[in-house]
């Protein structure tokens, strides 16, 4: 192979290089070159979108359905700030991108030219690094920089910006091997003297807890076992954030469910009660520590995290251990087995009879009808009908979120997909058809509300050519939820702009785009529903009616620490003061 | 439902930040910063400061290696020992940045910064400039007849020191350069 080729082919030949065998894309301008060398090649697919934020989303799915980094390619300009929203969306949430945008030639950048941003300026706070590449002897050696940068330490996006006249010219290409990463090599291994003193303090705690996150899966799948080896041979409990469910199965003897705003009463007052917390590879995010002071409050606290600014950004802890979840629980598990296997089983039996004790309350109970569906009857069926198939599910962001995280079990890592930092609307959809990609045998459901999923539902006609059998099962409340749920116990029950009006037929949308269209109102029909959507052999809108003023429990409100948590309907009057509106 | 009523001072930093903000004193840090010479190097810096809400009381930069193309930060900025942890840890993880120290925790170090005092006069009051100019030892770099550019290297508290007592002696512009610093020793 000749080394010199044109920036163009460069592009492609980096990222057959890199094993990439999807990029999700849209053509443009400032692109040409780069989609002709696509065009004349096979080994790469390449997944055309309908709207830019849907090919990042895409990758999205991708990325975190495979732990394997997810590659989308777009054009300057509007093509590069359509991008905006999913390079942010990425990096709250940690998942590996490689976004390749196309630039004016460089001789035009700066003179305001047809479709000219400043793109590395924009996505500068969105993306973990990027580059603008205005040399094709450097195009190859960035690219695979950006592979790495993306993939070692804490994921994240990265966008390279190629000029258009870059893509044109020849210049050396330079093999992966070849790159300088040299001084980007985060540390993975902890410290043996902190995990260490971690055991010390495993042997003695009386009312320890694994507080699981999003690290645990993108540590890869080696550390979702050593999780299960480590949590069932203690016998400490384990919860998790919503962004690291499936790292420890639902079925595990040790799980107690998520934590959080919405988490299980039985999780949070475990956080809230405990004497060890043992956080691997989550973020202490505000959505989980509630009221900051009253976080916790009478536990040691140890941190395990790749990124040395997680640690101590929120809650101060006692034992901080910067490095990767996987080697850490590798040395943690080896210590603690060399030191023999010691927990106090005293304390560990009366803790385990307070968390039964607490499950009693049984805080997902919900006043189920036989008239209307409620979403959450919606989401248990859906859960019985495809338990043990494997399956894969994405969301969009709201109350159905919560509740699909409430009530489907995950027993494997990399099955759930949804956007917990940025809390993107219209993430699900486009994230569903990236996994889908990447997995196509397997069943893909997308739990969504209606607004949602309008936010990007130009997606369609990207699953229908790309044959791409996505279920879509919108629990359909006429309202954005949240938003409504909110201004009822914040807002004097004042609806601002709640509600979704004007919304189509979606069964007759559904057919527009060549898919299979389903509507359900009827509790006594939703199972055959709901099998005839798993059965159909293509892409299906699945449009659920669900009962519209359901509300979102537990509930801990902004402000308020984890023991004061809302559980229902009747105990929400007067329970959030004004000052915790000021939160989001 | 009553108003809001919002504890003063608690939205200064961002919206989930109620903690009491003099739990912890906040100081004075020095830190030097040592990166790749990119473009965008500065703005990936100033930008993380500006969006995560920290102060910056002065920055400066040069490439300080040609052939090892690195240029180095210095950052002067106030924050509670919690805070500087954080913008550390934070600057730190910026791709192109290779170390990041903390020179006034990490023992001795030598701050300086350079100013040029344009100061503008006739009669007793030019004498005097210049007398004082000669305490300070500041060079006089540029001179009319009636003016005076001096140029005075030293620490920042220096440095105001010297703009307090011109002032009065008709003090016309002021150009600093922010502080460079070293630790001291091997």
């Amino acid at each position: 192979m000749s080394r010199q080729m044109t920036g163009a082919k460069m592009v492609v030949q980096a990222l057959k290089d890199q094993g990439v065998e999807v990029v999700f894309g849209y053509p443009g301008g400032a692109v040409l070159p780069i989609y002709d060398e696509i065009f004349q090649q096979n080994d790469i697919r390449h997944i055309l979108v309908r709207h830019e934020q849907g090919a990042v989303h895409m990758a999205e799915g991708y990325a975190r359905s495979t732990g394997r980094p997810g590659v989308v390619l777009v054009t300057s300009g509007p093509g590069a700030t359509n991008a905006v929203t999913g390079l942010t969306d990425a990096l709250m949430d940690s998942i590996p991108l490689v976004v390749l945008t196309g630039q004016v030639p460089t001789f035009m950048i700066g003179t305001d030219g047809f479709q000219e941003a400043d793109t590395v300026g924009i996505t500068r706070p969105c993306t973990k690094h990027n580059w603008l590449v205005k040399d094709t002897d450097k195009l190859a050696e960035t690219i695979h920089q950006a592979f790495h940068v993306a993939t070692h330490g804490r994921p994240g996006p990265v966008l390279i910006d190629i000029p258009k006249d870059v893509q044109f010219a020849t210049g050396t290409y330079s093999a992966a091997r070849e790159a300088r990463v040299a001084h980007y090599q985060p540390k993975v291994k902890g410290d043996l003297a902190r995990i260490t003193e971690l055991v010390e303090l495993m042997e003695k705690a009386e009312r320890p807890i694994f507080y699981t996150g999003g690290g645990v899966i993108n540590s890869g799948p080696g550390a979702s076992q050593l999780l299960r080896e480590l949590a069932d041979a203690t016998g400490f409990p384990v919860t998790s954030t919503l962004m690291g469910l499936g790292a420890y199965p639902a079925s595990g003897k040790g799980w107690i469910g998520m934590l959080g705003m919405h988490g299980l009463y039985e999780a949070n007052l475990a956080m809230h009660g405990c004497d060890l917390m043992i956080n691997l590879g989550a973020r202490f995010d505000d959505r989980i520590t509630g009221r900051i002071p009253d976080f916790s409050p009478r536990s040691k606290k140890a941190h395990v995290d790749i990124d040395p600014s997680s640690i101590n950004k929120v809650i101060r802890v006692d034992i901080p251990i910067v490095g990767d979840v996987g080697h850490v629980l590798e040395d943690l598990l080896k210590v603690w087995k060399s030191r023999g296997r010691k927990v106090n089983k005293d304390g560990l039996a009366k803790w385990w009879g307070q968390i039964e004790q607490w499950k009693l309350k049984r805080c997902l109970t919900y006043k189920n009808s036989e008239k209307t569906i409620k979403p959450q009857y919606a989401l248990e069926r859906l859960e019985a009908l495809t338990k043990g198939r494997d399956r894969y599910v994405t969301t969009e962001v709201g109350q159905h979120q919560m509740w699909a995280a409430q009530f489907l079990g995950f027993e494997a890592p990399n099955r759930w997909m949804t956007s917990g930092g940025l809390g993107t609307m219209g993430y699900g959809f486009p994230a569903s058809i990236g996994v889908q990609i990447a997995h196509p045998d397997a069943l893909v459901i997308n739990v969504a509300g209606e607004a949602s999923w309008l936010m990007n539902m130009q997606e369609m006609g990207t699953a229908t050519q790309f044959r791409t059998p996505v279920k879509q099962f919108i629990l359909n409340n006429e309202r954005l939820g949240m938003v409504r749920q909110w201004q009822q116990l914040l807002h004097g029950e004042r609806y601002s702009h709640s509600w979704s009006e004007s919304l189509p037929d979606f069964v007759k949308l559904a057919e527009a785009f060549g898919w299979k269209g389903i509507q359900c109102s009827d509790p006594k029909t939703l199972d055959d529903a709901i099998m005839e959507m798993l059965d159909y052999d293509g892409p299906v809108l699945f449009d659920c009616l669900v009962e519209k003023h359901e509300n979102c429990f537990p509930m801990i409100p902004s402000g308020k620490p984890h023991n004061e948590m809302l559980l229902g309907d009747a105990s929400t009057e007067g329970a959030i003061q004004a000052g915790g509106a000021v939160l989001v | 439902m009553s108003a809001l009523n919002i504890k003063k001072g608690s939205t200064s930093h961002s919206a989930y930040d109620l903690r009491d903000p003099h739990a912890e004193v906040a100081g004075r840090h020095t830190l030097t910063v040592l990166t790749d010479n990119d473009p965008g190097v500065l703005a990936r810096v100033a930008g993380l400061f500006t969006g995560r809400g920290y102060n910056i009381e002065s920055l400066t930069v040069a490439e300080v290696d040609h052939k090892g193309h690195l240029s180095r930060f210095t950052i002067v900025t106030t924050g509670t020992p919690t805070v500087i942890e954080q913008i550390k840890a934070q600057l730190g993880r910026i791709v192109p940045v290779h170390e990041v120290h903390d020179l006034t925790v990490e023992g001795a170090s030598v701050e300086r910064e350079l100013a040029l005092f344009k100061v503008t006069g006739t009669g007793e009051k030019r004498v005097e400039a210049l007398r004082l100019a000669d305490i300070f030892r500041a060079n006089v770099v540029d001179s009319t007849l009636e003016s005076f550019v001096f140029e005075i290297t030293g620490t920042p508290e220096k440095i105001d020191a010297f703009a307090d007592l011109m002032r009065p002696l008709g003090l016309a512009d002021v150009a600093r350069t922010g502080v460079a610093a070293l630790p001291r020793g091997v």
